[in-house]
């Protein structure tokens, strides 16, 4: 049932029984055209676009949890498109430009706020970094623009602004389409998308093995059986590793911890998105008036979804030098996400040396921005046999080659 | 949080430590006679298993020597700790 404002006064009138469940619960098929493993955002997305751009609905999405209950429900929900590298802002910005229409497409409210995002900068360096920066998104005709001390002061009269700490804030670099979605409703609205184009989507399907023929993916043996496609992509973030590990190929990446952490709730106070490399923060309210802030990777590796405290510590060290006024807030809540961290900080999105076999993965600490458009460009390299021209220079080979996509200041936090 | 026992100084906070990867790399003798793929993975590929985990710490605020670690990366158990240049362990309990 399309939602629509006629369609809730009816349920209005019927006490809301009509409403269909969003999307099936169906048992596996043995067969498919395309498996996609991974029920996050971008797995969901993927089938959503193959069904719908490429008219491939034979596929299925397995999830070994249940949907969005990985990184895509434990991020904090930035979306932005100001990159540095030409590959790195058509890719983002393909996504962006698709977030901007997405909640009409998907007839589903992904609270799609466009409510700017505003890095700062703390010392000289970081400013001649950030004007850089800010003309070269510029010149990929992409809004960015430079605020200076005062303007920062005008825009966000909470922050800090006094000279004398220990990183005084000297400007900022503000993209105002960016600004934040609702998690949860992307896979939702992304999963009930693609089943109504016919795509199956079974959780708690955890796959074991990926079954081959000598150089040719011919399915997976999943805890719900064996299921057999033609075709495999694995959009599994954390478990890039050791998915890629079952078809046999190594990868560049290694899972880290990244954490978050909520606040008390509060009435509105932040309106927009702010993010410091230099003190390493970002924070942000939701609808729901929790702060959200979220900061560097734990350094070790992990596959265990918690990280240490004195990453906390420093995070919350940063949010209380640059909003002293939070320094009272409680914090209710805090997690963390497995994130697939690649070594020139740049996703993979990509064909493999095996034949029907495509990863989508390293997109470390960003990946929930670039959502629809991964999905997007993954969709047209599965059914294509071939990237788009987006995606071909996030190509596995390029560790080989040396032709690397160097985003590390690209969070604009380090990592 | 971890505790990690430094093989010079006992066991210390994590927090005294720096992470250094994966452990075991040899640098190649001859890089020059390699691929590229073969560069590419010695540089780049990493095992990053889920569960035992050879790797690298520094005590970076204490004795500052390096060493290595047997850890699990799922429950963070450290199963064992040995010098740099020992052979790495079977895994522990």
């Amino acid at each position: 049932m399309q939602y629509s404002i006629f369609n809730l006064i009816r349920e209005g009138i019927n006490k809301h029984k009509g409403w269909p469940a969003a999307f099936r619960h169906p048992e596996p098929k043995e067969r498919y055209d395309v498996i996609i493993i991974g029920g996050g955002g971008h797995g969901l997305a993927t089938a959503y676009y193959l069904a719908k751009e490429h008219g491939i609905r034979n596929v299925a999405v397995v999830e070994k949890g249940w949907l969005g209950g990985g990184n895509t429900g434990r991020n904090t929900t930035v979306v932005r498109s100001n990159y540095l590298w030409d590959q790195s802002a058509f890719l983002y910005e393909k996504s962006l430009k698709l977030w901007e229409g997405l909640t009409q497409d998907l007839n589903y409210n992904l609270m799609f706020s466009q409510r700017g995002v505003l890095n700062l900068c703390h010392n000289l360096h970081d400013l001649r970094e950030l004007h850089r920066r800010i003309n070269a998104i510029r010149l990929n005709d992409i809004d960015s623009e430079y605020l200076t001390r005062d303007q920062v002061k005008a825009f966000v009269p909470i922050l800090n602004m006094d000279p004398n700490i220990r990183y005084p804030i000297l400007g900022g670099s503000l993209q105002r389409r960016g600004g934040n979605a609702r998690h949860d409703a992307v896979a939702w609205g992304f999963a009930r998308a693609a089943d109504r184009l016919g795509v199956d989507i079974l959780q708690n399907c955890e796959v074991m093995a990926i079954l081959r023929d000598g150089a040719k993916v011919t399915g997976i043996e999943t805890t719900r059986g064996t299921i057999r496609a033609p075709k495999i992509g694995a959009v599994v973030a954390g478990h890039a590793s050791v998915v890629a590990g079952m078809a046999g190929i190594r990868l560049p990446i290694e899972s880290h911890p990244l954490q978050a952490l909520v606040s008390e709730p509060i009435k509105p106070i932040l309106h927009t998105v702010i993010m410091s490399g230099a003190v390493h923060v970002y924070v942000s309210q939701s609808d729901k008036g929790e702060l959200v802030m979220g900061a560097g990777i734990d350094t070790f590796n992990s596959y265990a979804q918690r990280g240490s405290l004195q990453v906390i510590e420093d995070q919350m060290a940063a949010v209380v030098e640059l909003f002293p006024m939070f320094s009272r807030l409680r914090m209710m809540r805090q997690w963390a996400g497995i994130v697939d961290v690649c070594p020139d900080a740049s996703p993979i999105v990509s064909k493999t040396p095996v034949e029907g076999f495509y990863v989508n993965c390293g997109w470390g600490t960003g990946g929930f921005k670039a959502t629809p458009g991964s999905g997007w460009v993954f969709a047209h390299t599965i059914a294509q046999d071939r990237p788009h021209r987006l995606n071909e220079a996030f190509n596995i080979e390029r560790f080989s080659t040396g032709e690397l996509i160097d985003e590390h200041g690209a969070a604009a936090v380090a990592h | 949080m971890h505790l990690i026992a430094c093989p010079w100084c006992g066991p210390r906070d994590e927090v005294e430590y720096a992470y250094g990867g994966e452990g075991h790399i040899a640098r190649p003798a001859r890089p020059e006679a390699l691929s590229d793929g073969a560069y590419a993975d010695y540089l780049f590929m990493r095992r990053n298993p889920k569960g035992v985990h050879a790797e690298r710490w520094v005590h970076a605020a204490g004795c500052r020597r390096w060493f290595n670690v047997l850890r699990d990366t799922v429950s963070h158990r450290i199963l064992a700790v040995y010098k740099m240049g020992e052979p790495r362990p079977e895994a522990g309990p």
